[in-house]
Protein backbone atom coordinates (compact mmCIF):
# COMPACT_ATOMS: atom_id res chain seq x y z
CA UNK A 1 0.00 0.00 0.00
CA UNK A 2 0.95 3.79 0.44
CA UNK A 3 3.14 2.68 3.01
CA UNK A 4 5.52 0.81 1.10
CA UNK A 5 7.18 4.22 -0.38
CA UNK A 6 10.68 4.71 0.93
CA UNK A 7 11.84 7.25 -1.15
CA UNK A 8 13.33 9.95 1.30
CA UNK A 9 12.67 7.96 4.22
CA UNK A 10 14.35 7.82 7.50
CA UNK A 11 15.48 4.76 9.02
CA UNK A 12 16.96 5.05 12.94
CA UNK A 13 19.59 3.48 14.03
CA UNK A 14 22.69 4.32 16.38
CA UNK A 15 24.99 4.24 13.89
CA UNK A 16 28.47 6.61 13.69
CA UNK A 17 26.85 8.17 10.99
CA UNK A 18 23.39 8.37 12.33
CA UNK A 19 24.95 10.29 14.95
CA UNK A 20 27.11 12.88 13.12
CA UNK A 21 25.99 16.45 13.19
CA UNK A 22 23.21 17.34 10.06
CA UNK A 23 24.63 20.29 8.98
CA UNK A 24 28.68 18.07 8.46
CA UNK A 25 26.32 15.04 6.20
CA UNK A 26 24.64 18.09 4.54
CA UNK A 27 27.84 19.51 3.42
CA UNK A 28 29.48 16.39 2.96
CA UNK A 29 26.23 15.28 0.54
CA UNK A 30 27.46 18.54 -1.75
CA UNK A 31 31.11 17.76 -1.31
CA UNK A 32 30.71 14.38 -2.17
CA UNK A 33 28.22 15.39 -5.27
CA UNK A 34 31.07 17.52 -6.57
CA UNK A 35 33.99 15.35 -6.42
CA UNK A 36 31.16 12.70 -8.47
CA UNK A 37 31.35 15.52 -11.39
CA UNK A 38 34.93 15.81 -11.04
CA UNK A 39 35.98 11.86 -11.27
CA UNK A 40 36.48 11.17 -14.91
CA UNK A 41 38.20 7.69 -15.22
CA UNK A 42 38.21 4.26 -13.28
CA UNK A 43 40.52 5.67 -10.58
CA UNK A 44 38.78 8.27 -9.52
CA UNK A 45 35.34 6.41 -9.67
CA UNK A 46 37.10 3.71 -7.69
CA UNK A 47 38.31 6.00 -4.49
CA UNK A 48 34.55 7.27 -4.92
CA UNK A 49 32.99 4.00 -4.70
CA UNK A 50 35.35 3.25 -2.01
CA UNK A 51 34.08 6.17 0.07
CA UNK A 52 30.24 5.04 -0.38
CA UNK A 53 30.91 1.71 0.29
CA UNK A 54 32.49 2.54 3.88
CA UNK A 55 29.72 4.69 4.67
CA UNK A 56 27.23 2.45 3.73
CA UNK A 57 28.75 -0.09 5.70
CA UNK A 58 29.42 2.14 8.52
CA UNK A 59 25.82 2.92 8.36
CA UNK A 60 24.10 -0.52 8.40
CA UNK A 61 22.03 0.49 4.98
CA UNK A 62 22.18 -2.37 2.86
CA UNK A 63 23.10 -2.17 -0.41
CA UNK A 64 19.57 -3.96 -0.76
CA UNK A 65 17.50 -1.21 0.58
CA UNK A 66 19.34 1.45 -1.41
CA UNK A 67 18.61 -0.19 -4.77
CA UNK A 68 14.79 -0.71 -3.69
CA UNK A 69 14.35 3.01 -3.24
CA UNK A 70 15.48 3.52 -6.60
CA UNK A 71 12.91 1.59 -8.56
CA UNK A 72 10.91 4.30 -9.47
CA UNK A 73 14.00 5.81 -10.80
CA UNK A 74 15.00 2.96 -13.13
CA UNK A 75 14.05 4.51 -16.53
CA UNK A 76 15.28 7.66 -16.37
CA UNK A 77 18.30 5.79 -15.11
CA UNK A 78 18.43 3.45 -18.46
CA UNK A 79 17.10 6.14 -20.66
CA UNK A 80 20.43 8.57 -19.76
CA UNK A 81 22.63 5.51 -20.46
CA UNK A 82 20.77 4.63 -24.01
CA UNK A 83 21.19 8.17 -25.01
CA UNK A 84 24.79 8.33 -24.03
CA UNK A 85 25.27 4.98 -26.33
CA UNK A 86 24.32 6.88 -29.22
CA UNK A 87 25.17 10.58 -29.05
CA UNK A 88 28.95 9.79 -28.03
CA UNK A 89 31.50 9.77 -30.86
CA UNK A 90 34.68 8.16 -30.48
CA UNK A 91 37.24 6.54 -33.21
CA UNK A 92 36.75 2.78 -32.34
CA UNK A 93 33.31 1.92 -34.60
CA UNK A 94 31.49 -1.33 -33.10
CA UNK A 95 27.92 -0.99 -35.18
CA UNK A 96 27.04 0.86 -37.98
CA UNK A 97 23.46 0.28 -39.35
CA UNK A 98 21.53 3.15 -41.71
CA UNK A 99 21.96 5.70 -39.71
CA UNK A 100 22.63 4.27 -35.99
CA UNK A 101 27.04 4.78 -35.37
CA UNK A 102 27.45 2.80 -31.84
CA UNK A 103 31.67 3.49 -30.72
CA UNK A 104 33.43 1.67 -27.77
CA UNK A 105 33.54 5.66 -26.17
CA UNK A 106 30.07 5.78 -26.23
CA UNK A 107 29.23 2.32 -23.98
CA UNK A 108 31.87 3.31 -21.90
CA UNK A 109 30.85 6.83 -21.34
CA UNK A 110 27.13 5.40 -20.82
CA UNK A 111 28.63 3.03 -18.18
CA UNK A 112 30.13 6.13 -16.53
CA UNK A 113 26.80 8.42 -16.85
CA UNK A 114 24.91 5.27 -15.02
CA UNK A 115 27.21 5.04 -12.27
CA UNK A 116 27.74 8.13 -11.70
CA UNK A 117 23.77 8.82 -11.49
CA UNK A 118 23.29 5.66 -9.20
CA UNK A 119 26.39 6.68 -6.94
CA UNK A 120 24.37 10.04 -6.87
CA UNK A 121 21.04 8.95 -5.49
CA UNK A 122 22.58 6.29 -3.31
CA UNK A 123 24.81 9.19 -1.76
CA UNK A 124 21.37 11.27 -0.90
CA UNK A 125 19.29 8.46 0.22
CA UNK A 126 22.66 7.75 2.70
CA UNK A 127 21.66 11.24 3.76
CA UNK A 128 17.61 10.86 4.37
CA UNK A 129 18.10 7.13 5.61
CA UNK A 130 20.26 8.54 8.41
CA UNK A 131 18.96 11.79 8.92
CA UNK A 132 15.72 12.35 10.69
CA UNK A 133 13.81 15.07 8.99
CA UNK A 134 13.45 17.30 11.86
CA UNK A 135 17.62 17.20 11.89
CA UNK A 136 17.40 17.74 8.40
CA UNK A 137 15.48 20.58 8.30
CA UNK A 138 17.00 22.09 11.67
CA UNK A 139 20.45 21.83 9.52
CA UNK A 140 19.60 23.76 7.29
CA UNK A 141 18.23 26.22 8.44
CA UNK A 142 21.39 26.74 10.52
CA UNK A 143 23.32 26.47 7.25
CA UNK A 144 20.87 29.01 5.76
CA UNK A 145 20.94 31.23 8.75
CA UNK A 146 23.84 33.51 7.07
CA UNK A 147 20.73 34.52 4.30
CA UNK A 148 18.67 35.57 7.38
CA UNK A 149 20.44 39.04 6.89
CA UNK A 150 19.33 39.39 2.93
CA UNK A 151 15.64 39.25 4.73
CA UNK A 152 15.16 35.59 3.58
CA UNK A 153 12.65 34.42 6.27
CA UNK A 154 14.99 31.02 6.74
CA UNK A 155 13.31 30.06 9.84
CA UNK A 156 9.60 30.44 8.19
CA UNK A 157 11.03 28.13 5.60
CA UNK A 158 12.48 25.61 7.34
CA UNK A 159 9.79 25.31 9.93
CA UNK A 160 7.10 24.93 6.79
CA UNK A 161 9.10 21.99 5.53
CA UNK A 162 9.48 20.85 8.77
CA UNK A 163 5.71 20.63 9.21
CA UNK A 164 5.27 19.57 5.95
CA UNK A 165 7.88 16.47 6.48
CA UNK A 166 6.28 15.55 9.46
CA UNK A 167 2.88 15.39 8.40
CA UNK A 168 3.60 13.06 5.18
CA UNK A 169 3.39 10.14 7.21
CA UNK A 170 0.37 11.24 9.03
CA UNK A 171 -1.82 12.02 6.05
CA UNK A 172 -0.52 8.49 4.03
CA UNK A 173 -1.74 6.82 7.29
CA UNK A 174 -4.95 8.84 6.95
CA UNK A 175 -5.01 8.56 3.30
CA UNK A 176 -4.73 4.63 3.70
CA UNK A 177 -7.63 4.79 5.98
CA UNK A 178 -10.17 6.72 3.89
CA UNK A 179 -9.12 4.15 1.09
CA UNK A 180 -9.91 1.60 3.12
CA UNK A 181 -13.30 2.86 4.69
CA UNK A 182 -14.32 3.56 0.65
CA UNK A 183 -13.25 0.31 -0.66
CA UNK A 184 -15.53 -1.03 2.10
CA UNK A 185 -18.33 0.50 0.92
CA UNK A 186 -17.53 -1.47 -2.70
CA UNK A 187 -15.83 1.57 -4.21
CA UNK A 188 -13.78 0.38 -7.02
CA UNK A 189 -10.53 2.21 -8.29
CA UNK A 190 -8.79 -0.49 -10.41
CA UNK A 191 -12.02 -0.93 -13.53
CA UNK A 192 -12.82 1.25 -16.02
CA UNK A 193 -11.43 3.91 -18.37
CA UNK A 194 -9.40 6.74 -17.34
CA UNK A 195 -12.41 9.04 -16.51
CA UNK A 196 -13.99 6.37 -14.50
CA UNK A 197 -10.83 6.32 -12.90
CA UNK A 198 -10.43 9.81 -11.88
CA UNK A 199 -13.85 10.25 -10.90
CA UNK A 200 -13.90 7.16 -8.66
CA UNK A 201 -10.86 9.44 -6.25
CA UNK A 202 -13.18 11.71 -5.31
CA UNK A 203 -14.67 9.99 -2.48
CA UNK A 204 -10.82 9.61 -1.34
CA UNK A 205 -10.14 13.56 -2.21
CA UNK A 206 -12.69 15.02 -0.54
CA UNK A 207 -12.42 13.46 2.75
CA UNK A 208 -8.34 14.10 2.43
CA UNK A 209 -8.50 18.10 1.81
CA UNK A 210 -10.71 18.39 4.88
CA UNK A 211 -9.06 16.86 7.18
CA UNK A 212 -5.95 18.47 5.76
CA UNK A 213 -7.32 21.67 6.80
CA UNK A 214 -8.58 20.52 10.61
CA UNK A 215 -5.03 19.26 10.88
CA UNK A 216 -4.05 22.69 9.84
CA UNK A 217 -6.44 24.36 12.32
CA UNK A 218 -5.22 22.23 15.05
CA UNK A 219 -1.87 22.60 14.57
CA UNK A 220 -2.41 26.34 14.16
CA UNK A 221 -4.12 26.42 17.25
CA UNK A 222 -1.87 24.18 19.22
CA UNK A 223 1.22 26.30 17.99
CA UNK A 224 -0.61 29.70 19.11
CA UNK A 225 -1.19 28.04 22.84
CA UNK A 226 2.52 27.41 23.08
CA UNK A 227 3.01 31.61 22.54
CA UNK A 228 4.86 30.41 18.98
CA UNK A 229 5.44 33.44 17.29
CA UNK A 230 7.94 32.78 14.44
CA UNK A 231 12.39 32.88 14.57
CA UNK A 232 12.60 36.40 16.53
CA UNK A 233 14.62 35.46 19.59
CA UNK A 234 13.37 31.54 19.51
CA UNK A 235 16.03 29.25 21.72
CA UNK A 236 16.41 25.59 20.56
CA UNK A 237 16.06 22.47 23.33
CA UNK A 238 18.76 20.70 21.05
CA UNK A 239 21.78 23.19 20.36
CA UNK A 240 23.74 21.50 17.21
CA UNK A 241 27.78 21.01 18.18
CA UNK A 242 30.44 20.18 15.96
CA UNK A 243 32.54 17.06 17.60
CA UNK A 244 35.54 15.41 17.10
CA UNK A 245 33.65 13.38 14.61
CA UNK A 246 32.25 16.08 12.77
CA UNK A 247 35.96 17.55 12.60
CA UNK A 248 36.83 14.24 11.36
CA UNK A 249 34.56 13.60 8.70
CA UNK A 250 35.36 17.00 7.08
CA UNK A 251 38.93 16.29 6.63
CA UNK A 252 37.78 13.01 5.35
CA UNK A 253 35.71 15.22 2.74
CA UNK A 254 38.70 17.41 2.10
CA UNK A 255 40.77 14.44 1.24
CA UNK A 256 38.42 12.92 -1.06
CA UNK A 257 38.05 15.98 -2.87
CA UNK A 258 41.55 16.79 -3.59
CA UNK A 259 42.04 12.63 -4.53
CA UNK A 260 39.63 13.04 -7.52
CA UNK A 261 41.08 16.46 -8.33
CA UNK A 262 44.77 15.03 -8.38
CA UNK A 263 43.42 11.77 -10.07
CA UNK A 264 41.58 14.09 -12.36
CA UNK A 265 44.71 16.08 -12.93
CA UNK A 266 46.64 13.26 -14.27
CA UNK A 267 43.59 11.85 -16.13
CA UNK A 268 42.95 8.22 -14.28
CA UNK B 1 -24.71 -25.84 10.13
CA UNK B 2 -21.58 -23.95 8.30
CA UNK B 3 -20.64 -20.75 10.62
CA UNK B 4 -21.07 -17.34 8.94
CA UNK B 5 -17.26 -16.57 9.43
CA UNK B 6 -14.27 -19.04 10.14
CA UNK B 7 -10.92 -17.67 10.75
CA UNK B 8 -8.17 -20.67 10.08
CA UNK B 9 -4.85 -20.00 11.38
CA UNK B 10 -4.65 -16.16 10.43
CA UNK B 11 -1.43 -14.83 9.61
CA UNK B 12 -0.38 -10.63 9.02
CA UNK B 13 2.85 -8.87 8.54
CA UNK B 14 3.52 -5.46 8.66
CA UNK B 15 6.26 -3.95 6.36
CA UNK B 16 7.99 -7.30 6.05
CA UNK B 17 11.88 -7.22 5.41
CA UNK B 18 12.40 -3.59 6.58
CA UNK B 19 13.35 -2.21 10.48
CA UNK B 20 9.68 -1.51 10.65
CA UNK B 21 8.90 -5.20 10.61
CA UNK B 22 6.18 -6.58 13.42
CA UNK B 23 3.74 -8.62 13.04
CA UNK B 24 -0.19 -7.61 13.33
CA UNK B 25 -1.60 -10.90 13.49
CA UNK B 26 0.65 -14.49 15.13
CA UNK B 27 -2.47 -16.97 14.23
CA UNK B 28 -5.20 -16.05 14.78
CA UNK B 29 -8.15 -18.71 14.84
CA UNK B 30 -12.03 -18.91 15.25
CA UNK B 31 -15.62 -19.22 14.49
CA UNK B 32 -18.55 -17.19 14.41
CA UNK B 33 -21.69 -18.61 14.37
CA UNK B 34 -24.51 -16.39 12.24
CA UNK B 35 -27.14 -14.35 14.29
CA UNK B 36 -24.16 -13.96 17.04
CA UNK B 37 -22.86 -10.73 18.86
CA UNK B 38 -18.93 -10.86 19.15
CA UNK B 39 -17.76 -8.15 21.09
CA UNK B 40 -13.36 -8.01 20.14
CA UNK B 41 -11.96 -6.71 23.02
CA UNK B 42 -8.04 -6.15 24.04
CA UNK B 43 -5.23 -3.70 24.35
CA UNK B 44 -4.23 -1.10 21.83
CA UNK B 45 -2.25 -2.67 19.70
CA UNK B 46 -3.44 -6.51 20.24
CA UNK B 47 -4.16 -6.61 16.95
CA UNK B 48 -8.21 -5.99 16.96
CA UNK B 49 -8.62 -3.59 13.72
CA UNK B 50 -5.91 -5.83 11.42
CA UNK B 51 -7.94 -8.64 12.38
CA UNK B 52 -11.46 -6.76 11.27
CA UNK B 53 -9.79 -5.93 8.18
CA UNK B 54 -9.21 -9.44 6.91
CA UNK B 55 -12.72 -10.39 7.50
CA UNK B 56 -13.88 -8.59 4.12
CA UNK B 57 -10.71 -9.20 2.18
CA UNK B 58 -9.30 -5.28 2.85
CA UNK B 59 -6.03 -6.91 4.14
CA UNK B 60 -4.69 -9.85 2.73
CA UNK B 61 -3.03 -12.39 5.39
CA UNK B 62 0.70 -12.79 5.42
CA UNK B 63 -0.93 -17.02 5.96
CA UNK B 64 -4.06 -18.07 6.75
CA UNK B 65 -7.39 -18.05 5.27
CA UNK B 66 -10.90 -16.48 6.53
CA UNK B 67 -14.04 -18.35 5.38
CA UNK B 68 -17.18 -16.83 4.85
CA UNK B 69 -20.46 -18.62 5.22
CA UNK B 70 -17.70 -21.56 3.77
CA UNK B 71 -16.56 -19.74 0.78
CA UNK B 72 -12.58 -18.90 1.23
CA UNK B 73 -12.78 -14.66 0.49
CA UNK B 74 -10.05 -14.54 -1.69
CA UNK B 75 -10.98 -17.16 -4.01
CA UNK B 76 -10.95 -14.68 -6.64
CA UNK B 77 -11.76 -11.20 -7.49
CA UNK B 78 -15.58 -11.15 -7.93
CA UNK B 79 -15.47 -13.26 -4.83
CA UNK B 80 -13.49 -10.37 -2.57
CA UNK B 81 -16.01 -8.11 -3.87
CA UNK B 82 -19.05 -9.61 -2.83
CA UNK B 83 -17.53 -10.45 0.49
CA UNK B 84 -17.71 -6.71 0.45
CA UNK B 85 -21.03 -6.14 0.24
CA UNK B 86 -21.50 -9.29 2.62
CA UNK B 87 -19.15 -8.31 5.27
CA UNK B 88 -20.13 -4.54 6.19
CA UNK B 89 -17.28 -2.57 7.64
CA UNK B 90 -17.53 0.28 9.92
CA UNK B 91 -13.71 1.38 10.64
CA UNK B 92 -12.55 3.95 13.57
CA UNK B 93 -13.84 7.12 13.33
CA UNK B 94 -16.26 6.67 10.32
CA UNK B 95 -17.52 10.04 9.87
CA UNK B 96 -14.21 11.35 8.13
CA UNK B 97 -14.64 9.21 5.26
CA UNK B 98 -18.18 11.38 4.42
CA UNK B 99 -17.65 13.32 0.72
CA UNK B 100 -20.96 13.31 -0.74
CA UNK B 101 -23.27 16.86 -1.17
CA UNK B 102 -26.27 15.57 0.80
CA UNK B 103 -26.47 12.95 3.52
CA UNK B 104 -28.59 11.17 1.08
CA UNK B 105 -26.27 10.76 -1.31
CA UNK B 106 -23.46 10.04 0.72
CA UNK B 107 -25.51 6.81 2.23
CA UNK B 108 -26.04 5.64 -1.36
CA UNK B 109 -22.70 5.38 -2.08
CA UNK B 110 -22.29 1.83 -0.98
CA UNK B 111 -25.80 0.67 -2.38
CA UNK B 112 -25.31 2.21 -5.60
CA UNK B 113 -21.96 0.25 -6.21
CA UNK B 114 -23.28 -2.62 -5.60
CA UNK B 115 -25.34 -1.79 -8.50
CA UNK B 116 -28.57 -2.56 -7.56
CA UNK B 117 -31.20 -0.37 -9.38
CA UNK B 118 -32.53 3.66 -8.82
CA UNK B 119 -35.35 2.58 -6.82
CA UNK B 120 -33.86 -0.33 -4.58
CA UNK B 121 -31.47 1.99 -3.56
CA UNK B 122 -33.95 4.79 -2.29
CA UNK B 123 -35.79 2.25 -0.76
CA UNK B 124 -32.45 0.53 1.12
CA UNK B 125 -30.83 4.74 2.28
CA UNK B 126 -34.64 4.97 3.38
CA UNK B 127 -34.55 1.83 5.72
CA UNK B 128 -30.93 2.54 6.69
CA UNK B 129 -31.26 6.05 7.61
CA UNK B 130 -34.80 5.12 9.32
CA UNK B 131 -32.64 2.27 11.60
CA UNK B 132 -30.18 4.96 12.66
CA UNK B 133 -33.03 7.78 13.66
CA UNK B 134 -31.95 10.09 10.96
CA UNK B 135 -35.00 12.11 10.47
CA UNK B 136 -35.66 13.32 6.54
CA UNK B 137 -35.35 16.66 7.44
CA UNK B 138 -31.58 15.83 7.71
CA UNK B 139 -31.02 14.05 4.43
CA UNK B 140 -31.00 16.86 2.15
CA UNK B 141 -28.24 18.86 4.20
CA UNK B 142 -24.33 18.88 3.95
CA UNK B 143 -23.05 15.80 5.71
CA UNK B 144 -20.48 18.15 6.71
CA UNK B 145 -23.10 20.69 8.78
CA UNK B 146 -23.88 17.85 10.91
CA UNK B 147 -22.84 17.15 14.73
CA UNK B 148 -20.39 14.53 15.43
CA UNK B 149 -22.90 11.95 16.89
CA UNK B 150 -25.02 12.75 13.43
CA UNK B 151 -21.83 12.30 11.35
CA UNK B 152 -21.64 9.03 13.08
CA UNK B 153 -24.90 7.77 12.30
CA UNK B 154 -24.58 8.80 8.35
CA UNK B 155 -21.45 7.19 8.14
CA UNK B 156 -22.82 4.07 9.71
CA UNK B 157 -26.22 4.44 7.56
CA UNK B 158 -23.98 4.38 4.30
CA UNK B 159 -22.71 0.61 5.24
CA UNK B 160 -26.07 -0.22 6.41
CA UNK B 161 -27.83 0.55 3.26
CA UNK B 162 -25.54 -2.02 1.83
CA UNK B 163 -27.75 -5.02 3.85
CA UNK B 164 -24.31 -6.59 4.99
CA UNK B 165 -25.55 -10.23 6.73
CA UNK B 166 -21.90 -9.50 9.00
CA UNK B 167 -21.89 -5.86 10.34
CA UNK B 168 -18.36 -5.49 11.73
CA UNK B 169 -17.65 -1.99 13.82
CA UNK B 170 -14.94 -0.54 14.94
CA UNK B 171 -15.41 1.64 17.97
CA UNK B 172 -18.29 2.80 17.01
CA UNK B 173 -19.30 4.79 20.18
CA UNK B 174 -15.94 6.14 20.61
CA UNK B 175 -16.24 10.03 21.94
CA UNK B 176 -20.09 10.07 21.72
CA UNK B 177 -21.77 11.48 24.70
CA UNK B 178 -23.88 8.28 26.72
CA UNK B 179 -27.11 9.28 24.93
CA UNK B 180 -25.15 9.03 21.47
CA UNK B 181 -23.43 5.68 22.56
CA UNK B 182 -26.42 3.96 23.46
CA UNK B 183 -28.67 4.99 20.73
CA UNK B 184 -26.29 3.58 18.37
CA UNK B 185 -26.11 0.64 20.08
CA UNK B 186 -29.81 0.78 20.15
CA UNK B 187 -29.85 1.13 16.30
CA UNK B 188 -27.05 -1.88 15.85
CA UNK B 189 -29.76 -4.25 17.87
CA UNK B 190 -32.50 -3.57 15.66
CA UNK B 191 -30.46 -3.76 12.75
CA UNK B 192 -29.45 -7.00 13.37
CA UNK B 193 -33.24 -8.19 14.47
CA UNK B 194 -34.48 -6.91 11.62
CA UNK B 195 -32.23 -8.76 8.90
CA UNK B 196 -30.56 -11.31 11.32
CA UNK B 197 -27.32 -9.88 10.85
CA UNK B 198 -24.33 -10.78 12.49
CA UNK B 199 -22.76 -8.20 14.97
CA UNK B 200 -19.26 -8.13 15.47
CA UNK B 201 -17.93 -5.19 17.63
CA UNK B 202 -14.95 -3.68 18.76
CA UNK B 203 -14.74 -1.26 22.19
CA UNK B 204 -12.62 -0.57 25.34
CA UNK B 205 -15.55 -0.08 27.41
CA UNK B 206 -16.21 -3.26 29.38
CA UNK B 207 -19.77 -2.63 30.52
CA UNK B 208 -20.85 -1.52 27.08
CA UNK B 209 -19.55 -5.20 25.58
CA UNK B 210 -20.44 -6.91 28.77
CA UNK B 211 -23.93 -6.03 28.29
CA UNK B 212 -24.09 -6.42 24.29
CA UNK B 213 -22.09 -9.32 23.04
CA UNK B 214 -22.95 -12.79 23.51
CA UNK B 215 -19.89 -14.00 22.55
CA UNK B 216 -16.21 -12.33 23.66
CA UNK B 217 -12.97 -12.60 21.63
CA UNK B 218 -10.06 -11.27 23.68
CA UNK B 219 -6.85 -10.38 21.59
CA UNK B 220 -3.50 -10.30 22.78
CA UNK B 221 -0.24 -9.83 21.06
CA UNK B 222 -1.84 -10.97 18.27
CA UNK B 223 -3.20 -14.00 19.49
CA UNK B 224 -6.57 -15.11 20.39
CA UNK B 225 -6.28 -15.12 24.41
CA UNK B 226 -9.97 -15.99 25.53
CA UNK B 227 -12.82 -16.91 23.35
CA UNK B 228 -16.07 -17.19 25.45
CA UNK B 229 -19.32 -15.80 26.96
CA UNK B 230 -18.50 -12.90 28.58
CA UNK B 231 -19.68 -14.89 31.92
CA UNK B 232 -16.92 -17.23 31.29
CA UNK B 233 -14.11 -14.08 30.64
CA UNK B 234 -14.87 -11.65 33.48
CA UNK B 235 -14.55 -14.62 35.60
CA UNK B 236 -10.52 -14.38 35.07
CA UNK B 237 -10.29 -10.80 36.25
CA UNK B 238 -6.69 -11.33 37.16
CA UNK B 239 -5.90 -12.69 33.47
CA UNK B 240 -7.46 -9.70 32.35
CA UNK B 241 -5.55 -6.77 34.05
CA UNK B 242 -2.91 -8.66 33.13
CA UNK B 243 -3.23 -7.86 29.84
CA UNK B 244 -4.13 -4.67 30.41
CA UNK B 245 -7.87 -4.77 30.54
CA UNK B 246 -10.42 -4.22 32.75
CA UNK B 247 -13.38 -6.53 34.29
CA UNK B 248 -16.70 -4.19 34.34
CA UNK B 249 -17.21 -2.08 37.54
CA UNK B 250 -19.81 -4.11 38.79
CA UNK B 251 -17.96 -7.05 38.57
CA UNK B 252 -15.10 -4.83 39.99
CA UNK B 253 -17.46 -4.38 43.13
CA UNK B 254 -18.51 -7.96 43.46
CA UNK B 255 -15.06 -9.07 43.22
CA UNK B 256 -14.26 -6.61 46.08
CA UNK B 257 -17.39 -7.94 47.98
CA UNK B 258 -16.42 -11.09 48.27
CA UNK B 259 -12.60 -10.43 49.14
CA UNK B 260 -13.79 -8.62 51.97
CA UNK B 261 -15.88 -11.97 53.20
CA UNK B 262 -19.08 -11.91 52.13
CA UNK B 263 -20.65 -14.77 50.40
CA UNK B 264 -21.41 -13.63 47.00
CA UNK B 265 -21.29 -14.73 43.56
CA UNK B 266 -19.02 -12.68 41.44
CA UNK B 267 -20.21 -13.85 37.91
CA UNK B 268 -22.06 -10.60 37.50
CA UNK B 269 -21.21 -8.07 34.52
CA UNK B 270 -24.19 -5.69 34.26
CA UNK B 271 -26.16 -3.99 36.26
CA UNK B 272 -29.43 -5.20 36.07
CA UNK B 273 -28.10 -8.80 37.07
CA UNK B 274 -26.12 -6.80 40.13
CA UNK B 275 -29.19 -5.63 41.40
CA UNK B 276 -30.72 -9.23 41.05
CA UNK B 277 -28.29 -10.97 42.74
CA UNK B 278 -27.91 -8.44 45.76
CA UNK B 279 -31.52 -8.45 45.91
CA UNK B 280 -31.72 -12.45 45.92
CA UNK B 281 -29.26 -12.09 48.85
CA UNK B 282 -31.05 -9.95 50.73
CA UNK B 283 -34.04 -11.81 50.70
CA UNK B 284 -32.04 -15.15 51.46
CA UNK B 285 -30.70 -13.33 54.65
CA UNK B 286 -34.11 -11.92 55.19
CA UNK B 287 -35.35 -15.63 55.48
CA UNK B 288 -32.62 -17.32 57.46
Amino acid sequence: MLKDITLGQYFPGKTIIHRLDPRTKIIMVVVYIVALFLAVKYASYGLMLAFLVSVMILSRISPKRLLSGMKPLIIIILLTGILNIFYTGGEHLLVHWRFIRIYREGLINAGYMILRIIMLISGTFLLTYTTSPIELTDGLERLLSPLKKLHVPVHELSMMMCIALRFIPTLIEETDKIIAAQKARGADFETGNIFRRAKALVPILVPMFISAFRRADELAVAMECRCYHGGEGRTRMKIMKMKLRDYVTFLIGALLLAGVIVLRHFGL
Amino acid sequence: MTPIIEVVDLKHVYSPGTPFEHKGLDGVSFRVERGQTVGIIGHTGSGKSTLIQHLNGLLKPTSGKVYLDGTYILKDKQTTRNARFRVGLVLQYPEYQLFEETVRADISFGPKNMGLSDAEVKKRVEAAAACVGLTEALMEKSPFDLSGGQKRRVAIAGVLAMEPEVLILDEPTAGLDPKGRADILENLKVYQRQKNATLMIVSHSMEEIASFADQLLVLQKGRVAMYDTPAEVFKKAAALQEMGLAVPQITQVFLRLKELGVDIDTDVYTTGYGLKTILAKKEGAGHA
